[in-house]
């Protein structure tokens, strides 16, 4: 079992024929993962990689049935790619594009919320998901780990794998890498609740980093919502403030954001948090190890 | 990137936003041209991009050129938190009968925008927000619909302003809201908003922010960059586009992926604690997850030319690049910088996990570069540049 990708998820990507979407179409085809076609308006009608090219989502989801669709278009065309993935009401798209305007993810976001939220966004900036044995939407290296029963939700894509990493032997039910964007469509909480409720799941890592409050609101929602074992790490301890770090989410204004803050409200609502990526996978072994 | 007090005003002109007239002056001559054109009583602004200038000292009112110099004297070159004042705002003074505070920003946790306003503007406004809190109105605005003449009145009408400020603070607003979409800004902040003596809602501070990620769109958005302040390293890695952050430390550090290297920052600094000296990360920079002997170059080449460095650690995680790529990558950085004689002198700490992890350091181990060490884990080799860096290499 997984969350939101699982072995019969058919995915289209829009931006196929680019560089990036061509190498990893390949990668995921090579994975396992049913990629079943790809979105061009001015490459309709021909094939690239060996599958069919559509001029929209609509057309591409009518012909193939496709659920996921996976965006690799620069950032100037990503707003468009999404709001064309929601308009044709496709039930997941993962936005690998890094450097989209925040103006931009905002209004794509907003237009889920119209549009009934019947889109499942995430992303920008992110790997993608991964549920490892049955499909790969996105940049997550598909031969680090192996299916079990863990599931991983990061801000962080190579943290991500570090952890997919070191638990290999554990395997994983999903790794969903949720992007380091000020605004992002799926959240810690999301990925917190879909493990919680996937039969398929033991247990959950969740990587965070500096900037914003998402670790925050994800500890009183754990405290809430969550039964089965979680366990963090936070990047960004001795990050100086006001600099930003690769992700344009992860910088840190005044006291609030703090990796510090962000572990202690982790730790007092009972999540164990790893002072090392290192030392997180450990506290994840002991668990699964008692199982 | 934030703007200075006085580009944030120009921009704000360019949307028909009323603002006091300004010039910057960068010496006590330039004021004193300034406040003799400007005539009459001024202000004389420190342009710094930190709040707090007023308690600092750096605003002072002035009656005229003599007393603008006088003025600007104790203020060009002073510090205020970190930040030495390098110009100067000359304002013509204004009349002010009341104050007030708007601003326009990004809210993460909600995943919209936010409309901040208050009559009790003017002094410090975190204070009033925590003090007050209903006398801060925080209105949500959509990405889809914006902000109207009639919506702008509303936020204005909620912020509790006085009706006969409404319709000026409204057009105010109106127009703040298109500078804040077209110019790609996370933040525009008014404080104070004035109503004057003549009953016009003016501008007479602002700080705006813009988003560097819209950098393809904004082309004009480049000439505001502050190219003085920007660190030389941090100017010579951007040009090579390199995301690198200059750090106060000795260990320099190389990873692929912004979290994988903010994590080995920590690393690094909890390991250096144990050791005589502290050493601390001199340095953020990530490769990206491709890690190509070309960007394995520019980032080593930048690291070396920071003289602060003792040891360097790089750390990289082989996933869509696996590790065997990678160590070719280091060997032939190591062969490229030799060849332009900037052979690598500093010990250097590598450590590489994920896809062919044995292979890359075999091939790194048959290379035989002077002063590679490999160390299998994060956490070790954290500690051996650490420890490398404490005995001055």
């Amino acid at each position: 079992m997984a969350i939101w990708l699982t072995e019969n998820s058919k995915i289209i990507v829009q931006g196929m024929t680019g560089g990036e979407g061509t190498k990893h179409t390949r990668r995921m085809l090579a994975s396992g993962a049913r990629v079943v076609g790809g979105v061009n308006a001015r490459k309709a009608g021909t094939t690239h990689e060996g599958l069919p090219v559509f001029g929209t989502v609509k057309e591409a989801i009518a012909q193939t049935g496709a659920d996921v669709s996976v965006v690799f278009v620069p950032p100037a065309f990503t707003k468009d790619a999404v709001i064309e993935a929601i308009d044709a009401e496709i039930p997941l798209v993962v936005v690998i594009t890094e450097g989209v305007p925040v103006h931009d993810s905002t209004a794509f976001w907003a237009y889920a919320v119209e549009k009934g939220n019947k889109t499942r966004i995430i992303g920008p900036n992110c790997p993608g998901i991964a549920s490892p044995g049955a499909s790969n939407a996105g940049i997550i290296p598909a031969d680090i780990t192996t299916a079990g029963r863990i599931g991983l939700v990061s801000k962080s894509g190579t943290l991500t794998y570090q952890l997919m990493y070191e638990l290999r032997d554990f395997g994983f039910s999903t790794a969903v890498g949720i992007g380091g964007d000020p605004v992002i469509g799926t959240t810690h909480i999301d990925a917190l609740q879909a493990f919680q409720e996937d039969p398929g799941t033991d247990a959950i890592v969740m990587i965070g980093e500096i900037g914003g409050d998402a670790e925050e609101r994800a500890a009183a929602y754990i405290e809430q919502h969550v039964t089965k074992p979680v366990v963090a790490y936070v990047a960004g301890f001795t990050a100086p403030e006001g600099k930003t770090m690769g992700h344009a989410g992860a910088i840190v204004s005044g006291s609030a954001g703090t990796a510090q803050a962000k572990k202690e409200a982790l730790e007092k609502v009972g999540v164990r948090v790893g002072k090392t990526p290192s030392e997180t996978a450990r506290l994840m072994r002991e668990i699964m190890q008692a199982r | 990137m934030d703007l200075f007090e006085h580009q944030a005003k120009e921009l704000f002109a360019d949307y028909g936003i009323p603002v006091p007239r300004g010039i910057v002056a960068h010496t006590v001559e330039e004021v004193r041209s300034a406040a003799t054109e400007l005539t009459g009583r001024v202000v004389v602004k420190a342009q710094v991009k930190t709040g707090g200038r007023g308690k600092a000292g750096g605003v002072k009112v002035a009656d005229d050129a003599a007393d603008a110099v006088t003025k600007a004297e104790a203020i060009l070159g002073m510090d205020i938190k970190g930040h030495t004042v390098h110009k100067v705002l000359v304002e013509e003074a204004s009349a002010i009968a009341e104050e007030y505070y708007f601003s326009f920003l990004l809210d993460r946790a909600n995943r919209t925008f936010l409309a901040i306003c208050s009559a009790a503007g003017g002094m410090d406004i975190e204070e009033v927000a925590h003090t007050s809190p209903e006398q801060v109105a925080k209105v949500p605005v959509s990405a889809l619909t914006g902000v109207d003449r009639a919506k702008a009145r509303e936020i204005a009408a909620a912020g509790g302003l006085p009706e006969k400020s409404l319709d000026g603070a409204a057009e105010l607003i109106e127009k703040l809201w298109c500078c804040f979409v077209d110019e790609d800004a996370t933040l525009v902040e008014v404080n104070p908003m004035i109503l004057s003596a003549d009953g016009q809602v003016k501008a007479l501070d602002g700080k705006v922010t813009l988003d560097e990620n819209a950098a393809f769109r904004q082309t004009d958005h480049e000439a505001l960059a502050d190219k003085a302040a920007e660190d030389p390293l941090e100017a010579k890695a951007k040009e090579k586009d390199l995301n690198y952050v200059k750090l106060d430390g000795d260990v320099g550090i190389i990873g692929n992926g912004a979290g994988l290297v903010m994590s080995t920052l920590d690393v690094v600094a909890y390991a250096g604690e144990a050791f005589p000296g502290k050493p601390s990360p001199a340095n953020f920079l990530d490769i990206g997850g491709g890690a190509s002997a070309e960007v394995m170059a520019a980032g080593l080449e930048i690291i070396l030319s920071d003289p602060s460095v003792k040891s360097i650690f790089v750390n990289v995680f082989g996933g869509i690049t696996a590790c065997d790529a990678v160590a070719n990558g280091i060997v032939s950085a190591f062969k490229l910088l030799e060849s332009r004689g900037e052979a690598v002198t500093h010990p250097l700490v590598v450590r590489l996990d994920g896809n062919n992890a044995q292979l890359g350091r075999q091939i790194l181990a048959d290379a035989a570069l002077p002063r590679v060490e490999l160390v299998d884990t994060m956490d070790e080799a954290a500690k051996r540049a650490a420890e490398l860096a404490a005995v001055g290499a």
